[in-house]
């Protein structure tokens, strides 16, 4: 076992784990199954806020905090203004599911199936042993950041450029799409 | 530390795939764009999950310096806020020329 390990055990118990994994479960059912958007809308920022709680275990706190900060407040606020934008009274007294709801229950379920085949495949050591890897927090942040900036070899930061150009672009269109008239 | 009870890459990449497949439900099933977009993110969330365990899982292999899954997983979040933008963009245009959020009454481009 790593000695890292045994000097410095995880906080992260399995309670919580499957604690947060049972939230995230059933917001997603709950985001799909709702008729009322806005119902969907809170039970996805619900399962984000549970799976930044998954990044905490798994030692990522600056991506947890983009997610929080990004995601559960920026995205779904984004969500919100537009589903209130948009009148979703006579939404809710129609049919929610369209008609070839049962083919893709069944291309979903096949899709799980693959899942399962290619999961029990690996479970039996193939690619990932079991069992988790420990090493001692701290620096997360500095690390992301340092294979972001660095202008080493390997590192993202043309990536981090071209990101930065994919949201101006999305800027645009969005102002693009939703003006009247240009 | 209990070896049964220890939570691997493995039980990461389960919910993934479980998320995964509620969003797919979700865009194949569901007549609201909204909700359709909702399970498009809840997809992207799958994925990015699953990028962040194998940076664990990664981590451990070649020390913490190593996060590269992380940092994927925030040029999928960028992408994330790139598509909703857009996304929401377009179904507002949309409901202002039909006057309707369902899917399948998109049909200008079907044949």
């Amino acid at each position: 076992m790593n000695p890292q390990l045994a000097s410095n055990p995880p906080v992260a118990t399995p309670f919580f784990f499957y604690l947060l994994a049972a939230v995230m479960i059933i917001g997603g059912i709950l985001v799909i199954t709702r008729k009322n958007a806005v119902h969907s809308a809170l039970a996805l920022i619900t399962t984000l806020l549970a799976q930044a709680g998954l990044y905490l275990m798994l030692y990522a706190p600056f991506v947890a905090g983009v997610q929080i900060i990004l995601y559960a407040g920026g995205i779904m606020v984004l969500f919100l203004f537009v589903i209130m934008l948009i009148s979703i009274e006579r939404n809710m007294k129609e049919r929610q599911f369209n008609k070839q709801w049962l083919i893709g229950i069944v291309a979903a379920a096949a899709l799980g199936g693959l899942f399962i085949a290619v999961y029990t495949t690996t479970a039996k050591g193939v690619l990932f042993p079991k069992g988790r890897v420990s090493y001692v927090e701290g620096g997360n942040t500095q690390g992301v950041a340092s294979l972001l900036f660095d202008m080493h070899a390997g590192t993202y930061m043309f990536s981090f450029e071209i990101a930065s150009l994919l949201l101006l672009v999305a800027i645009i269109g969005a102002v693009v799409m939703a003006k009247k008239r240009i | 530390m209990n070896a049964m009870l220890d939570i691997s890459t493995l039980h990461y990449l389960v919910l993934g795939a479980a998320l995964f497949l509620l969003g797919v439900i979700g865009v194949l099933t569901r007549r609201n764009v909204v909700i359709v977009l909702m399970s498009i993110e809840l997809i992207l969330n799958a994925v990015n999950l699953n990028l962040v365990a194998f940076s664990r899982y990664w981590q451990g292999i070649h020390g913490p310096g190593s996060l590269h899954g992380q940092v994927f997983a925030i040029f999928v979040i960028t992408d994330a806020a790139a598509e909703a933008a857009v996304g929401l963009g377009i179904l507002i245009a949309f409901f202002r020329n039909k006057e309707t959020v369902n899917v399948d009454e998109v049909n200008l481009l079907k044949w």
